[in-house]
Order: structure tokens, then sequence, then C-alpha cells
């Protein structure tokens, strides 16, 4: 109990200083939360799998700084995303802009629902119809 | 019938995004959304003189390679020698940009290794390498003599990708100066 309370306080202990750009970039609370919001939502080109919040890649500490510059100068939040979209493209986005090419990727999970639940509908209706043979319920005719 | 093929069409398809996504390559390359484009408007200091500067305006009316590079990057060690080839033969101006380095060493590597740029700009912080879309040196873009950017290779450049990606663009361009 003991070394797993000590492993614990350990593990606990490394994440601030893990963390990265842990100072505040805004005094304002408000910029500082579209800030935070904004990092977290764009794609670390270089490391695929991470937000450029997560990465200490120095190409994630660059974009870092050009969102904040972007909004101390007074950009829009669309505005900052387009920035990012105009030069690496729509994968920048965690959250992918309700566009032409990025349609499907919105509406398929809505479709596959759709389609699964048509699927169960005819399977149990089908099933619903069928006798009820207590002797061989075990499969039926299908 | 119907019940038996159906599963099987969805295998199929199944299957097919599988292979497609498993031969495409490298999953890291991203299509750049400036292929077509206008390359982005760029100026910075050269890497062997701060004063003097190069930018979108040097690569007006010819075709030309834009090379990032820096010295941290294994892959730009790996394509140096197929550049400097390419200079040789005269074909195309390579200019560079030495892409979040330092001076003294970008300066010393193209003492050591040969200097195949007509000018590298020194992009210390990473600014005109965000404008281009870069994000993983090497990066090579052909840009057009009216400015548009035709193609862009990630990784390090070799005779076979320059003769299959990069040669029939600049041909089917017609004269390039």
């Amino acid at each position: 109990m003991k070394r797993w309370l000590i492993i614990l306080v350990a593990a606990l202990s490394v994440a601030p200083a893990a963390a990265i750009d842990t100072g505040k970039a805004f005094d304002d609370p408000e910029l500082q939360a579209r800030y935070e919001k904004l990092i977290s939502e764009v794609r670390c080109l270089k490391c695929q799998n991470q937000s450029i919040k997560d990465s200490n890649v120095f190409l994630a500490a660059d974009l870092r700084r050009e969102i904040r510059r972007l909004i101390a100068e007074g950009k829009t939040d669309p505005e900052i995303v387009d920035f990012l979209v105009t030069r690496y493209g729509e994968f920048a986005l965690y959250r992918p802009r309700t566009s032409g090419k990025t349609l499907i990727l919105w509406i398929a999970p809505f479709l596959l629902v759709l389609f699964g639940g048509f699927a169960l509908y005819r399977v149990v209706r089908h099933r619903m119809s069928l006798p009820i043979d207590d002797a061989g319920s075990e499969g039926g005719t299908e | 019938m119907v019940r038996y093929i159906a599963p099987l069409v969805v295998v199929i398809l199944l299957i097919g995004f599988l292979v497609i996504g498993l031969t495409r390559g490298d999953p890291r390359a991203l299509p750049s959304p400036f292929i077509g484009k206008p390359a982005p408007q760029f100026e910075l200091p050269t890497l062997k003189d701060p004063e003097v500067r190069i930018g979108s305006t040097n690569l007006e009316g010819k075709f030309s390679l834009i090379n990032v590079w820096a010295t941290w990057c294994a892959g730009c060690r790996q394509e140096h020698g197929f550049l400097l080839d390419l200079a040789a033969e005269n074909n195309i101006p390579i200019y560079g940009i030495n892409w979040r380095d330092t001076r003294p060493k970008a300066l010393q590597w193209i003492a050591q290794l040969g200097d195949p740029y007509v000018a590298s700009g020194y992009d210390e912080t990473g600014r005109v390498g965000i404008d281009w879309g870069v994000y993983g040196a090497p990066e090579s873009f052909l840009v057009s003599g009216d400015g548009i950017v035709l193609h862009k290779h990630l990784g390090p450049l070799s005779r076979e990708t320059w003769e299959q990606d990069f040669l029939p663009l600049i041909e089917g361009g017609g004269a390039s100066r």
C-alpha cells in the first residue's frame, strides 16, 4: 500500500515538470482561455498524434508563438484557424471545419448509426414474425 | 442470396480501404495546400551576409527549387550530394531556406559539404517555414516562373524522385527562361 502511494506521488510530481509552456500567455483570462482552446485543437504536424499544446517539438512551440501573436494582434478564432489551414491544410485541425471536403467526416457516424439501426430493425422485425417454437428454439428455419 | 452477398461486399470494401491505407506510402506525407497556388511571399537575410536579403522577387521568371534544410536534419545530409550534382548541371537555380538553425553551424556545413544554393535565406525563428507550411526538413518545393508552387517533396531528394516527380513538371511547363 505504502509503496503504491509513493509511486502515485512520484508519478503525479512528474506531470508539472513535463508540462509545456506552463507560464501564462495572457493576463486577460478571456484571451488565455481562447489561446488554450486553440492550441489544444491544433495538431502538431511533426508528432501527429499530439496537439501543439501537448508537444514540446520546436515546431509546436513555433505554432504556439504564432497563435499568441495572432491573438495579441486581435485576430478572431476563425481567422487564426484560417491562417493554419492555408499553410498546413485541414489536417492540422483536430476538429475539422464543416465544408465540402470534410462533410463526410461529420456525417459518416450518423450514417453508420442509421444504417445499423435499420439493420437491427429488419432483424428484429423478422424474428418477431417467426412462430414461437419452444421445442426447436435454437435456430428456426433461418 | 442477398444476405450472403451483402456482408461479402462490405468485407471486400473494408479490405480495399485497408490495402489503400497500408500501401499509400509515408503516412506522414501530407498534401501541401499550396500546390497549384501562388507560393507564399517571403523575404529573409541571406545566410552568408545578414545585410543581403533574398525573397520572392528573386524567384521571378524562372523555375526554381526551394529547399528547406538545417544542420540538425539527417535527411538533409543524405540529399546534399544530389543537390550538389543538380546545381552542377545548372538546370535549375536552387534556393535554400535554412530553417531553425544557427548561422555558424550552417556556414560550417556549407563550407565542409559544399554549397549547392544560389543563396540560402536564414530563417532563424521559423516564421517563413510556417508560412510555407513546413513541418519537417528536408522539404523541397518546385516553383514556376510566375510564382506557382507546382510540387512539394517531403524528405531527401534523389535523382530518382527528381526525374520522376520534378522533371516532367518542368518540361511540361515549356520554356523556363
